[in-house]
């Protein structure tokens, strides 16, 4: 059945268990995630939904479990996986367009580099234009905004067509208003693409707002392990499906989106609601669990 | 509106002009009082030798720079110059370039890191005056020794500095060039070498000061040209009305130097704010 799930998903997490020293951080995370969704990572800071990233994306490793990409072992960091950061996703000392054509600049040689350079140029104004940047292109870095700098990193990492584009926290340093642009834009984006997105955030509002599904990660739970084990790491407490009604802002008033907010909240972020692990909210229908005997004593 | 004063205080704002009126006032002042001292020694006695009178400051740089030896027929600051200048830039430059290599593969691979990070600080503690004596014997007294004891000098420190910077850039850079598709050594050479590069001439703007002092050694020790040579050569004379203007020059260069380099860095990386 396990091997089913790892190619049949295009990200597949088993068993994943990482920690710091006595530190346990992750405690047996499992989710698959099929191919052309948008989903949302959240949890109370310090909870290691950064950490879990940074583990799917290769840059940290695990210390137990297994990650498959389109069934094939992750590893090291590669092409198949995209990232955009909070902040340094971007080169300083390249400006717009070379941070947006850096990619295909880094996988062709130098002779096919001056063939196609008119061709790469081409395509990669192409995105700017659909990041709405196409007349910042010879500006650095640093003399764009917050939101425009998101908007070169976004354009630079799906200009390679990853598989999976892994995003940290993208939104996280910017003030309200162009937040609220910068997920309408990544919708807008995400609808023409039709891209895998795995998209971690601290904002649950946020996180319901962008996905189609949600994975809210806590250390607020209870096992059968007891409530002062000292081993006990986070896990995925919260696993829904999400209604994809409209790119509008409205939705953030609509009862259903408050009721789900409120019932997500307490699931994941109140530290005196300690739900047990066999009774988590996993109600998406990819979501699957394997708790250990000592988790839970049946 | 509030104005800003001119000159005291956390909020003064000097003028344009008045500026360079301020950063003169030192200059001048040294100068005045020089004259003074000078002026007074030869009040007392006429032949002094220790501070020559402006005048034949003058007469001696004249002498110096812009009359060619009867014999030779060449002029002896020039081709001081020319001696100092040609083992200043090659000891630097190889420095330059072996610290920055040296310093960019330590910063990012862990393996050789491990290698040769403690070898280099204990090379960077060696007092490279001290082993001046090996170098002689080794690669004898003639140019080989003098840029050897500038690179020798001055690798370390760049090595060193460049090592730091690599480790100051985010992690996450790497991580992102290797998901856009660049290989370990495009990481190391297309990523991360461009960024380092004007970290890489402030570094040498700080080498410059012990370069000289590293060239200077070695040509007064042994060496039959060059303006550390002269310099010392002529201190058997107390000639000051050489060694002054000499010293003047070598600032003058390294000050120059120093100017040149930072216009390089603000011209080529118009993105590195300083």
């Amino acid at each position: 059945m396990t091997n089913d799930r790892s190619s049949q998903y295009l990200l597949h997490i088993e068993d994943l268990y990482k920690s710091y020293g006595n530190k346990v951080i992750l405690d047996n995370i499992d989710l698959s995630v099929a191919s052309g969704e948008l989903c949302t990572l959240v949890g109370p800071s310090g909870c290691g939904k950064s950490t879990l990233l940074r583990i799917i994306l290769g840059q940290e490793t695990q210390n137990r479990g297994r990650i498959f990409i389109d069934g094939e072992t992750a590893g090291f960091p590669d092409t198949r996986r995209g990232i955009v950061y909070q902040r340094y996703s971007l080169f300083p000392n390249l400006t717009v367009l070379e941070n947006v054509m850096l990619g295909f600049n880094l996988q062709h040689g130098w002779r096919e580099r001056r063939s196609k350079r008119a061709a790469f140029t081409k395509q990669a104004m192409e995105y700017l234009a659909r990041v709405r940047l196409e007349q910042h292109a010879h500006k650095y870095p640093h003399e764009l905004s917050g939101g425009m700098q998101q908007r070169v990193a976004i354009a630079q990492a799906l200009i390679m067509r990853p598989k999976i584009l892994l995003m940290d926290e993208p939104f996280g340093a910017l003030d309200p208003q162009t937040r609220e642009d910068m997920q309408l834009f990544l919708l807008e984006l995400w609808e023409q693409e039709k891209m895998t997105i795995f998209f971690v955030t601290h904002d649950l509002e946020e996180a319901i707002y962008l996905g189609t599904r949600i994975f809210v990660i806590s250390r607020f739970y209870s096992d059968d392990r007891g409530i002062d084990c000292p081993e006990k790491g986070a896990k995925i407490v919260a696993d829904h499906q999400l209604p994809r009604i409209a790119n509008s802002a409205e939705i953030k008033h609509n009862p259903e989106f408050v009721k789900l907010l409120h019932e997500l909240r307490q699931a994941g972020f109140d530290p005196d609601f300690l739900q047990h692990a066999n009774e988590f909210s996993l109600k998406h229908n990819d979501s699957f669990q394997t708790l250990t005997e000592k988790e839970h004593q049946r | 509106m509030r104005k800003s004063p001119q000159l005291l205080g956390l909020h003064a704002r000097p003028g344009k002009l008045f500026k360079w009126f301020l950063a003169s006032l030192p200059f001048v002042l040294v100068a005045i009082i020089y004259v003074t001292a000078s002026h007074i020694r030869h009040e007392a006695n006429p032949q002094d030798k220790l501070l020559p009178t402006p005048e034949k400051l003058i007469t001696s740089v004249d002498k110096l720079a812009f009359t060619a030896n009867k014999r030779t027929g060449e002029y002896m600051l020039w081709n001081d110059t020319w001696a100092s200048l040609k083992r200043l830039f090659s000891g630097i430059a190889l420095a330059g370039f072996v610290g920055l290599l040296l310093g960019l593969n330590l910063g990012l691979f862990p393996g050789l890191n491990a290698i040769l990070q403690s070898f280099l600080t204990f090379i960077s503690m060696i007092p490279p005056l001290a082993i001046l004596p090996i170098l002689f014997i080794v690669v004898g007294i003639e140019e080989t020794a003098k840029v050897t004891l500038i690179f020798i000098g001055v690798f370390p420190v760049i090595a060193r500095d460049t090592y730091l910077a690599v480790k100051a850039l985010p992690r996450e850079q790497i991580t992102k060039a290797i998901t856009l598709g660049a290989s370990h050594l495009d990481v190391v050479y297309r990523i991360i070498l461009p960024q380092i590069m004007p970290r890489l001439i402030n570094s040498l703007r700080l080498a410059i000061g012990a370069a000289w002092l590293f060239l200077i050694a070695a040509e007064a020790i042994a060496s039959s040209d060059g303006l550390g040579y002269r310099i010392f050569l002529v201190r058997r004379y107390l000639a000051m009305d050489v060694i002054i203007p000499y010293v003047l020059w070598i600032t003058f260069l390294g000050f120059c130097f120093d100017w040149l380099l930072r216009k390089l860095n603000q011209k080529l990386y118009p993105w590195h704010q300083a």
